[in-house]
């Protein structure tokens, strides 16, 4: 079991013709994903990495049976791209495109609404249950299977938390990359949800950043309802107020958003949070140990 | 994207939201016939430039003459301000908006900002106009009334409606309030801004609903669609450095400290910043080269690092997702070979294609300390900046 995405799930890429998404499809392809199909609008017909291309995903769907869709399109038209699988209701939307203009992105949860597609991004590294199915842009080799979930605002963070249990020998059930915009689709508590309702899952590592509340939303949402342990850091803690630190969502506004006022509602919630990055791997060790799960979780 | 005052009201005129007369003056002799053009009793000197709290600096004159307007104008411009939001170095006011005074009633505050809870534009108000709207929440936050915008029908009539009523803005002059509104919700959604704030929004002694002030900002991610306010940008506002990176697309931030850093990703970047501090550290910059970057890119960001004289030692931290680690290695070299390298390189590689990208580092005759983890990297590079 995992989360999200196992070896059954069917891929398809949109804008798979464009360079990024071409070196990404042979990188998924080698990792053993299941790429079914392409889309990319005037391409279709045509054939990549042994991989037939289409002009719309609901042409796909109906050739393929591709359920989940990975969007590599550029940011003036990926929107319209997540539009587009929501009406081809696919069961997932993961979309890797950053620089989405935010009032189109508003547009698109309201599309959402009452619809069957899960959105995971934008502005995201994608979501890979280890030797099942890679999904997005994460370096595939830093991965081993296992039980601890990871779910991330940041990408580069989360291969950096997945590196660091790997080498203790603690391998990942499926890692999420959720992005780091301001509006998104699936957030901490769906994540966390979704690893507290998993068999295979024993704990979980939140990274969040500076930057909205979703962070101090999610520790209360575990509080109440969390049967696993979670580990946490959150990114920023030295960023200037008032800076948009790269992600779009990443800035303190209004004194609101501080990494300090975060990491002290996980505290209370019973979330330990790794005072460096470089600690992340070695806090979830150390929670594993008090629980009795660190012979459970060591995997290699 | 930060515009200036009297652009925002430009803009807003546009859209049919009522601002007092006013215009731009670079000099105090424009400032004099701007003012002769109003032909007001009283004249408002405002002092422009990308920060909030000019009033309380002794950036806002009233002039009462002519002659006055001139006093102002010259004691103003050039001047240093220095707000809370400038920082200590303040900032040098180049620009004057000359403003027809208007008979105030009271004040009010309208904003729109993005509510990240619910994904939606939200627009809050409050009786409790010209003061930090912070301060109103803290104190007293119920008076702030918020309205929720359905993105598939906008702002309606009745919430606007809503809300000048909760506001208690004299009801013969709802009907304007609304309009004020809808003008500004119709004006942040076509302009894409992430901010528009009207504070105060004043009721006059004629029986007008305007904004006396008005602080906008526009989402980056949308420019390429905004020409226009594009063209409002004033580069004397920002960073000569953060300048010179947004032109290769690249995220970058001063900051006050001496170890320069490349890093790949936003999160990775702050984390960097903040294991350099717990190390005993202090970073001058958060450089985020982003995924798409080319070896050409990460040359000028090394450029942009180096060209920051507080710089002692640089840390590159790099996990290859989508950005490949040959790539990084290329630029560094690229970047080294053309400027010179004269302080301490720490590099620490990891992720996609990493082997490629080491054999180019150590292919190279620079002076790398290679780093394994980050945490190795930061005390690496802290000790040798000393």
């Amino acid at each position: 079991m995992s989360v999200f995405i196992d070896k059954n799930t069917k891929v398809l890429v949109q804008g798979i013709t464009g360079s990024t998404a071409l070196f990404h499809t042979k990188q998924m392809l080698e990792y053993g994903t299941q790429i079914v199909a392409g889309v990319t609008p005037g391409k279709g017909g045509n054939e990549v990495e042994g991989v037939p291309v289409f002009n719309t995903v609901e042409e796909a769907v109906k050739a393929t049976g591709a359920n989940v869709s990975v969007i590599y399109v550029p940011a003036p038209f990926a929107a319209d791209a997540i539009l587009e699988c929501v009406d081809a209701e696919l069961d997932m939307a993961i979309c890797i495109t950053e620089h989405i203009p935010v009032v189109d992105m508003v547009k698109v949860k309201r599309y959402m609404e009452g619809r069957k597609t899960r959105l995971v991004g934008p502005n995201c590294p994608g979501v890979i249950t280890p030797d099942e199915c890679k999904i997005g842009i994460m370096p595939g080799y830093i991965h081993t299977k296992g039980h601890v979930g990871v779910v991330s605002r940041s990408g580069t963070l989360t291969y950096e938390a997945v590196h660091q249990l790997s080498e203790e020998g603690i391998g990942q059930s499926t890692a999420v990359g959720i992005g780091g915009d301001p509006v998104n689709g699936t957030n901490f508590i769906d994540a966390l949800e979704a690893f507290n309702n998993d068999p295979e899952t024993e704990a979980v590592i939140m990274i969040g950043e500076i930057g909205g509340t979703a962070e101090e939303e999610a520790a209360e949402w575990v509080k109440a309802n969390m049967t696993k342990p979670v580990v946490g850091f959150i990114g920023g803690a030295t960023a200037p107020p008032g800076k948009r630190m790269g992600h779009a969502g990443a800035i303190i506004s209004g004194g609101k958003g501080t990494a300090e006022e975060k990491i002290r509602v996980m505290n209370e919630c019973g979330i330990a949070v790794a005072e460096t990055p470089s600690v992340m791997g070695e806090t979830l060790i150390k929670v594993l140990k008090e629980k009795g799960l660190f012979d459970k979780c060591k995997t290699h | 994207m930060n515009i200036h005052e009297y652009q925002g009201k430009e803009l807003l005129r546009k859209y049919g939201v009522s601002v007092p007369r006013g215009y731009v003056a670079f000099t105090p002799k424009e400032a004099v016939e701007a003012a002769k053009e109003l032909g007001s009793a009283v004249t408002v000197v405002k002092a422009q430039i990308h920060a909030g709290g000019r009033g309380n600096a002794g950036g806002v004159k009233i002039a009462k003459s002519i002659d006055e307007v001139r006093t102002y104008a010259k004691e103003l411009l050039g001047k240093t301000l220095v707000t809370h939001q400038t920082g200590p170095e303040g900032k040098e006011i180049k620009r004057l908006l000359i403003e027809e005074g208007c008979d105030i009633k009271k004040e009010y505050y309208v904003g729109l900002v993005l509510d990240r809870a619910t994904s939606r534009i939200t627009l809050m108000a409050s009786e409790e106009g010209g003061t930090e709207i912070e301060e109103v929440a803290e104190a007293t936050p119920e008076k702030i009334f918020r309205e929720s915008i359905d993105p598939v029908v906008g702002l309606t009539a009745f919430q606007a409606r809503r809300i000048a009523f909760n506001i208690n803005i004299p009801k013969e002059m709802v009907n304007k309030a609304v309009r004020f509104m809808l003008g500004l919700y119709k004006m942040f959604v076509e302009k894409d801004c992430s901010i528009a704030e009207i504070n105060p929004l004043v009721t006059t002694g004629d029986g007008n609903v305007m904004a006396l002030d008005a602080k906008l900002n526009f989402d980056a991610n949308a420019l390429y669609r905004q020409k226009d306010i594009m063209e409002f940008r004033d580069l004397d506002e920002e960073d000569a450095k953060e300048i010179e990176a947004s032109k290769y697309d690249l995220s970058y931030i001063s900051l006050d400290g001496n170890i320069g850093c490349m890093v790949n990703g936003a999160g990775l970047a702050m984390a960097t910043m903040d294991i350099i501090k717990h190390y005993g550290g202090d970073p001058a910059n958060f450089l985020d080269v982003g995924g798409g970057a080319t070896a050409e890119k990460v040359t000028e960001a090394f450029k942009i690092i180096l060209s920051d004289e507080n710089v002692k030692g640089i840390f590159v931290n790099i996990f290859g997702g989508i950005m490949k680690c040959d790539i990084i290695a290329e630029g560094v070299v690229e970047a080294a070979k053309q400027v010179g390298l004269k302080v301490p390189l720490v590099v620490r590689l990891e992720g996609t294609n990493v082997e490629l990208g080491k054999k180019i580092l150590n292919e190279s005759d620079l002076d790398i300390v290679a780093a394994g983890t980050m945490a190795d990297g930061a005390q690496k590079i802290v000790e040798l900046v000393g």
